[in-house]
């Protein structure tokens, strides 16, 4: 009895997504500072019907990076995204913790 | 990331390979480091591919120290709980540890302890301390903690984990047991290396229970992993 590591948790579904032809995005937090939820290396992986798996943060962010995700599949560009207190206006999300986090979205090609 | 690159990571993830993946985040270019081997197109200095070494033995993901927007993330294997001993304290200690994300292992050579009704699904080894600690061949991702109250089998398992490079070492009883067992320790040829043993084990949180103090235990062993031995 183990508890899964995140890549544990995460690749086997990526692994049954791709091999049913579905386009599939990871999301990786690679910058923390403050009191953020999820420390850098946490991962979001998103298939191209929106569905997810595993987490970069407590909730608060998930649906902003799920839409970014699914432009990266759609465009191909990885990008980096910031959420934080300050960038609330910007993504009309935010860390109610008060911390800030970037978070590094890729299509698996 | 490039299909390749993923599936090579993936199966070395599968296959407990240590792996790191460093990425530009400018353009998304990667490299894998998978074992000992390097693959992708990311180019890196030899200094770079040294601090990427250092910062996956750690299981240290972030952004790479003196580069310019480089992130490495580490992918190794969960880190190990060794208790000897499968008392009480060990029956709330090892799934505690499982769901804070190590792989417990549980020594006793007295089987009625060290049972699969009292264990479920934990790793069980009813060989004598140090045979069993010989064959979990301790490193550095790993902590051992004896519980038996019984210097018979606490010894020989602290003396096997002295000699290995874990990076916490617990021996449960109290300020007066551990005086005498530094004594017993020192009778058998050990020296400095005896002031690794965390003793009495355990933050102290103030609880007397036997899942208080696994979770003292816990908590403990968690500071050290992440804060090493200065408070």
């Amino acid at each position: 009895m183990t508890v899964p590591t995140d890549a544990e948790e995460i690749f086997p579904r990526i692994g049954r997504w791709r091999a049913d032809g579905r386009g599939v995005a990871l999301a990786t937090v690679v910058q923390t500072w403050g009191s953020s939820p999820r420390p850098e290396g946490s991962h979001l992986a998103v298939n191209d019907r929106g569905e997810f798996v595993g987490s970069v943060s407590g909730g608060c962010i998930e649906g902003a990076v799920v839409t970014e995700a699914l432009a990266a599949l759609a465009d191909g560009k990885p990008r980096t995204l910031e959420f934080g207190v300050s960038d609330e206006q910007a993504w009309e999300v935010g860390l109610a913790c008060g911390g800030r986090v970037r978070v590094f979205v890729e299509r698996l090609e | 990331m490039k299909s390749a690159l993923y599936e090579r990571l993936a199966a070395a993830a599968e296959a407990g390979i240590p792996a790191a993946v460093v990425t530009r985040l400018g353009d998304g270019e990667q490299g894998l480091l998978a074992g000992d081997r390097w693959e992708g197109a990311l180019e890196l200095t030899e200094e770079q591919r040294a601090a990427v070494r250092r910062m996956r033995s750690a299981d240290r993901s972030g952004m790479l120290a003196g580069a310019e927007g480089l992130f490495v993330r580490c992918y190794v294997r969960a880190p190990r709980l060794v208790l000897v001993g499968a008392a009480h304290i060990s029956q709330f200690l090892a799934p505690m540890a499982t769901l804070a994300g190590f792989e417990v292992i549980v020594i006793d050579p007295r089987r009625a302890f060290a049972s699969a009704e009292r264990f479920p699904g934990v790793r069980l080894l009813d060989d004598w301390p140090d045979d069993a600690l010989a064959q979990v061949k301790l490193d550095a991702r790993s902590a051992v903690v004896t519980l038996t109250h019984d210097s018979k089998l606490d010894d020989p398992a602290l003396i096997a984990a002295l000699a290995s490079p874990a990076f916490y070492i617990g021996a449960l009883g109290s300020t007066r047991t551990h005086a005498k067992r530094v004594a017993r320790l020192t009778q058998a040829g050990l020296g400095a290396e005896i002031g690794r043993i965390h003793a009495p084990v355990g933050l102290d949180l103030g609880g007397r229970a036997p899942r208080e103090i696994a979770v003292s235990i816990l908590a403990e062993v968690i500071r050290v992993r992440y804060r090493g031995e200065s408070p």
